[in-house]
């Protein structure tokens, strides 16, 4: 980091944290935003990870605040987040956008606007994006002067604009928000000429239902319950990042029994939205034994899930300070049964729709994304790793049993192609390394405690920052306590907000009825963009 | 081809035969919550979501439990409270009147036993043969709207269509159009951004025509509650005829909640003894 501060910016403030392996970089101006991220994207290779936006009007700083976290993309680089940190005048609201040059930054500063009414000056397309069609001007819910129980009437408003094609044969098809199947609410936009796409829009944050407002105030333990509930399909996933989030700030750690409980609960939650994302493939293939044979592997996963932590979604087995239920032996017994049947129905079903022309002619080349494109707008998990990018949160930010000094071995399946087919298959090979996974995280199980008591109360003013690696990918979690050790800030960027974006992209090389194909291979989840 | 054949003639049956038997939950299962008067019950704060709730009358200390918002977390049964809220297994939950839901003890007498509002027998008789059930008969095709939930619900609805809960044998269909249906589901507690697309998609089915919230977010608003994103349940924006607990509610009680819906099977009632006293696993 010698290099930024000897940069294009002259020397600049550097301090270390939130974590001891991350700097903070204080800019002395929002003017100075650009130049210094251009040196941290180009120089240093480094790709956003999140934004999160503060209203401080009523600390001492009498401001609001805006922190980009960066980090680095090159496989086997320590884990580190670099934030720069702007202040702004809450007078005059404006930070430069970054989106031109780093296109990941677009949706981020579009919310600022709309929860902050922090404006993105010069962004390419400053329409709304969070709150939609008559929400008054000049309200910002996520500033601390809001009301968070005001309910706000809805004022009657013009239709939302979007980009209109026009010549022979051109025409536009509209669908959602509510769908025909079902599945979580979104509306696109497709404008077609016969099948072929000429653009698609896709409107999200239907299901924006404030709960980074709603946690706000509350006891950081209550809290944890509105994390774990944040989306129902990642409920392991959000609810780890939470709590590794909130036990940097109580200065904790979770006991390494514990740790290995967390990372199998992650792997099993990543088992049955893989398999089950398998299975789903086929519906849009009309390959109907594969839909089935999908859905019946998912629910035996499910059912497993319920066995090991009375919940369907395996919810209520993490907890702030390590898991609520341990795992016996006869468990671990279920446990192996039930995923060594998984492999073999796994193995048969990919087995099958290899051997049928009319799936793999399906998704064979449909709805491309660009490696460069999958860079430029820092998409995650397996969407990323399909096309060529090697990056995997549980390598490159080490969490849960990886965490610990001799992490288990891991496999980051990549492939090249970047198409629906590249998708499935590195699907299907994740899931496959996670049951290898799973058996080696029960190996490594020794008997101790299941966790630790969290000091109370915790501390004021500190930032914790974790990233987990759930089934869609990276999801950064950022969750800063007030003065008195209660909620002031949590930000979720969950994988799914930086992959719509390469969604509409894939989908923009694909005939109109391949959207669902490329849809559903992406896999995306609206809850947790929306929030 | 022959080995697709091959390999379902070999999984075999995998279908569940609930209703017509009865599904017992696994050991660490979280079903109803179980108040045991008389006990050192925990206070309301304890509950993530608002679920419990207490008040003085008479002297004595009331605790509430409502049913509808409880995501069933399990941490009102934790110590040092364990003992006196268990975690029963019972999740056939499913209640036409959101006060069916509403369960209360006197905290520090246990000769009162756990009851909830006084039902009005004569009004569900004649709600379970409503127009509801003489137009539509024992057989129902549903939309699903999405509201606003989290997807948990979304994936339980989706998975009464696999396998293994089949609901099309129980004739329970979900079609692709409102034009088409009897009735809908509704997940999630209603975001503001949704609002308009609930109401209009109701308004397309015609009359009469049901409407079940499912989970704690589309019966009580939930964990999210209300604010200014959300309308904080179903029925603060459409009439709801039958509320489904859970968080989320796993699929038999979204299919015990949907055949009450018809009047094929009955509703939860605050009265039946033998449900104050279900002991669960606690684990
Ligand atoms: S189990 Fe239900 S009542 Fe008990 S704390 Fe959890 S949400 Fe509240």
């Amino acid at each position: 980091m010698v290099a930024l501060r000897a940069g294009a910016l002259g020397s600049v403030e550097a301090d270390v944290g939130p974590r001891p392996s991350d700097l903070t970089v204080r800019l002395g101006r929002p003017g100075d935003l650009p130049a210094a991220a251009a040196v941290l994207v180009g120089s240093h290779a480094m790709a956003l990870a999140t934004v999160v936006a503060t209203d401080e009007t009523t600390t001492p700083d009498h401001d609001l605040k805006v922190r980009y976290v960066f980090e680095p993309t090159t496989p086997g680089t320590p884990d580190r987040f670099v934030t720069l940190l702007v202040s702004v005048d809450s007078a005059r609201p404006e930070v430069p956008s970054l989106t031109t040059a780093v296109p990941a930054a677009n949706w981020h500063e579009r919310e600022m606007q709309d929860l902050f009414g922090i404006v993105p000056v010069g962004h390419p397309d400053p329409r709304p994006l969070v709150v939609h069609d008559g929400w008054p001007q000049g309200v910002f819910p996520l500033r601390k002067a809001f009301d968070a129980s005001r309910r706000v009437p809805v004022q009657p408003a013009a239709e939302f604009p979007h980009l209109v094609a026009e010549g022979e044969g051109v025409f536009e098809i509209p669908v959602g928000p509510i769908h025909a199947g079902i599945i979580e609410p979104g509306h696109f936009r497709f404008t077609s000429v016969g099948e072929t796409v000429l653009n698609l829009e896709a409107r999200l944050f239907y299901t924006h239902r404030g709960l980074e407002k709603r946690m706000e105030g509350l006891l950081p333990l209550d809290a944890f319950y509105v994390a774990e509930r944040i989306c129902g399909v990642c409920s392991v996933a959000h609810g780890l990042g939470y709590c590794e989030a909130l036990e940097q700030i109580a200065g904790v750690d979770a006991p390494p029994r514990a740790r290995l409980i967390r990372s199998i609960a992650l792997e099993l939650e990543r088992l049955y939205n893989h398999v089950g994302d398998v299975g789903n493939i086929c519906a849009g293939a009309a390959f109907h034994y594969g839909t089935t044979t999908g859905m019946r592997l998912k629910e035996r996963l499910q059912q497993l899930n319920e066995r090991v932590a009375g919940n369907r979604f395996l919810r209520g087995l993490v907890i702030p300070g390590g898991v609520r239920l341990d795992l016996p032996a006869d468990l671990l017994g279920v446990i192996a049964a039930t995923l060594q049947d998984t492999l073999a129905g796994l193995d048969s079903l990919m087995a099958r729709i290899e051997a049928n022309p009319s799936v793999v002619d399906r998704l064979d080349d449909t709805g491309v994304l660009q490696h460069q494109a999958a860079l430029d707008l820092a998409v995650a998990g397996v969407a990323a790793r399909a096309s060529g990018v090697d990056r995997d949160a549980r390598r490159e930010h080490p969490h849960a049993a990886f965490a610990g000094p001799e992490p288990p071995d891991l496999h980051v399946v990549t492939a090249s192609d970047g198409d629906a087919m590249a998708r499935v298959n590195v699907r299907a090979l994740e899931a496959r390394e996670s049951i290898r996974l799973v058996g080696e995280l029960v190996r490594r199980l020794l008997p101790g405690p299941l966790g630790v008591a969290l000091p109370e109360p915790l501390p004021g003013g500190r930032i914790g920052i974790s990233a987990i690696e759930s089934p869609r990918g990276e999801a950064v979690h950022w969750l800063r306590t007030d003065a008195s050790g209660r909620v002031e800030r949590y930000h979720l960027r969950s994988p799914s907000y930086h992959n719509w974006p390469a969604v509409v992209l894939a989908a923009q090389t694909a005939i109109v009825p391949d959207f669902p194909l490329v849809n559903k291979s992406f896999e995306l989840c609206y809850s947790c963009t929306d929030r | 081809m022959l080995r697709i054949l091959l390999n379902a003639f070999h999984t075999g049956v995998v279908t569940t035969r609930y209703p017509a038997e009865p599904s017992v939950p696994p050991d660490r299962f979280r079903g109803l919550p179980v108040l045991r008067p008389g006990s050192h019950l925990p206070p309301p704060s304890v509950c993530p979501t608002g679920a419990l709730s207490e008040h003085i009358d008479g002297g004595r200390r009331h605790v509430g439990l409502d049913v509808a918002r409880c995501v069933f977390c399990g941490r009102c049964a934790e110590d040092p409270w364990a003992g006196a809220i268990t975690m029963g297994r019972d999740f056939e939950l499913a209640a036409r009147c959101r006060d069916d839901l509403r369960i209360e003890v006197v905290a520090d007498d246990p000769a009162v036993p756990a009851a909830g509002p006084a039902s009005d027998p004569a009004a569900e008789a004649a709600h379970a043969s409503s127009e509801i059930h003489r137009v539509l008969g024992r057989s129902l095709h549903l939309r699903h709207i999405d509201a606003g939930s989290c997807n948990a619900c979304d994936w339980e609805l989706t998975a009464l269509l696999n396998p293994v809960y089949d609901v099309r044998r129980l004739g329970i269909d979900f079609v692709a159009s409102p034009r088409h249906a009897d009735g809908v589901v509704v997940t999630g507690s209603v975001t503001r951004n949704l609002e308009t697309a609930v109401r209009r998609t109701l308004e397309a089915i015609p009359d009469p025509r049901v409407v079940i919230a499912v989970g704690a977010c589309a019966a009580s608003g939930g964990i999210v509650g209300e604010s200014y994103a959300s309308a904080g349940g179903v029925d603060r924006v459409l009439p709801v005829d039958v509320y489904i607990p859970g968080c989320p509610p796993r699929p038999e009680a979204i299919i015990f909640g949907i055949l009450v819906a018809v009047g094929r099977l009955d509703a939860r009632r605050p009265h039946r003894p033998h449900r104050a006293t279900t002991t669960g696993s606690s684990t």
